[in-house]
């Protein structure tokens, strides 16, 4: 059985436990917490570890999900979940604006221990307080080339969007690669 | 779709350069209790500024700026009373008071010195209204935001200092203890005098701003300058313990061939689109 993964990341309170929770087959494994800091206080609970949800491709090849903890006091897991990924997705809460630094230092960061391919998700675009993504695009300090797709974490069907263009860098990735020797290669961060 | 939060969390520099590049048309709203000030832009240059609900017509401006006298004012508000903006430029225009370069100039200093301001938010809640455009009878102006951006980015950098060093204006202030000390003799302009006239232990530096009319930055500027001068000094008025972290599943990158990994990723695509 051949298994790979994906990493789901972003700040605190982004949606990226519910973002594997819409589409994987088990019910998420979640090491969710009550949290303890009054200033985190917009939820009841966070992960502190990790979630992890499964999709069955074939009889002979899983995809796992690994969602981060959203705290920064938890990013010694970081690097441990980015090792041997095929892709990560940074999420990033639309409606929060106060946010937006802290997704693009995520972002970094991940891109600092594997350059994989990457997508940046909006979400909670169905809240009214929600930003464009353009504005978004904008306010994150992304190239035109970095995909920045909406997204509703408990909609599925925008969930699988952002998997299947992840999914689609990947695949562009590979040909870049088929294309350039190493030292070409190109990756906007 | 709303552009809004607050200044504390997305600072004025983000948002006007997200103005500027995204070449926005519509009017941001900033609150700071008391304050509420309306910038309006055109195709992400600063058109408009108005302060409050309520906006001062172009005689105050002009009067404001020195352009106008008190007593052209009193006619002007007689004769033209009722008279748009746009109307009464014209009418100045045209009876050879004003020139139009003195009006457009005047009014893109007052709607700087609004915006000016806003460098000095710390905090503050922001929303961008892309539908608010100025009023029609008002005469709007075009100021690219780079400059602006850059010069206010200094001003925060002024500013920031400035907290530093007074860190409060619900401080008071008293004259230091230097005998032979004249104040008549020092070289102060008419503003630093206003300044000094209110000086007295019982009053905070926020009431002498408001009794000058001055905004935190100005007032701030003139005490930072007596401070240095030695001639005043400040004085005061009255986590859960982590569990274990899961076994993780041994997962490896796919060592493969090139066809195999596209394989793969074509595998996993097909699957998730069936989802």
């Amino acid at each position: 059985m051949q298994t790979v993964k994906m990493v789901v990341t972003g700040p605190f309170n982004a949606g990226k436990t519910e973002f594997i929770r819409s589409v994987s087959e088990i019910d998420v494994v979640s090491t969710e917490r009550k949290i303890s800091s009054d200033a985190e206080k917009v939820k009841d609970q966070t992960t502190v570890a990790m979630d992890f949800g499964r999709i069955s491709i074939d009889e002979n090849l899983v995809l796992y999900l690994f969602g981060t903890p959203g705290q920064r006091r938890f990013d010694f897991m970081w690097e441990i979940l980015s090792e041997g990924m095929l892709g990560f997705i940074v999420m990033v809460d639309s409606a929060r604006p106060e946010t937006f630094r802290e997704a693009r230092n995520i972002l970094e960061t991940f891109h600092a221990y594997a350059p994989t391919p990457y997508v940046v998700a909006a979400n909670k675009q169905d809240d009214p307080d929600a930003w464009e993504v353009e504005d978004m695009r904008i306010a994150l300090r992304l190239s035109s080339e970095v995909k920045l797709l909406p997204c509703v974490a408990t909609d599925k069907e925008t969930v699988k969007s952002v998997l299947l263009e992840l999914l689609y860098s990947i695949l562009e990735e590979m040909e870049i690669s088929d294309v350039l020797p190493n030292d070409e290669k190109h990756l906007d961060a | 779709m709303a552009l809004k939060g607050n200044l504390r969390d997305f600072s004025i520099t983000q948002l006007l350069n997200l103005i500027s590049m995204a070449r926005k048309t519509g009017t941001l709203i900033l609150e700071r209790e008391p304050e509420q000030i309306y910038i309006s832009f055109r195709e992400g240059k600063l058109s408009y500024a108005r302060n409050g609900k309520d906006s001062a017509g172009l005689t105050m401006v002009l009067y404001r700026a020195k352009k106008l006298n008190a007593s052209q004012v009193r006619i002007i508000n007689e004769k033209a009373a009722g008279m748009s903006d746009k109307e009464l430029g014209l009418l100045l225009i045209n009876s050879n008071l004003l020139s139009q370069r003195e009006i457009l100039t005047s009014l893109q200093l007052y709607y700087l010195s609004m915006f000016n301001r806003l460098f000095t938010w710390n905090e503050g809640l922001f929303r961008f209204d892309n539908e608010l455009l100025p009023p029609k009878d008002k005469i709007t102006v075009r100021i690219n935001l780079e400059n602006l951006i850059i010069e206010g980015t200094r001003k925060m950098r002024e500013w920031e200092q400035l907290q530093d060093e007074i860190p409060s204006l619900d401080m008071a202030l008293r004259f230091s203890d230097r005998p032979g000390v004249n104040l008549r003799n020092l070289n102060l302009n008419v503003e630093e005098w206003k300044v000094i006239s209110f000086i007295n232990p019982k009053n905070t530096i926020h009431q002498i701003a408001k009794a000058t009319n001055k905004n935190d930055l100005e007032i701030r500027r003139i005490i930072y300058s007596f401070i240095q001068a030695g001639l005043v000094e400040l004085i005061r008025p009255a986590g859960p313990t982590l569990p274990p972290p899961p076994v993780q599943p041994k997962i490896t990158a796919p060592q493969a061939s090139k066809t195999e990994q596209k394989s793969l990723i074509f595998r996993i695509i097909s699957r998730i689109r069936s989802l």
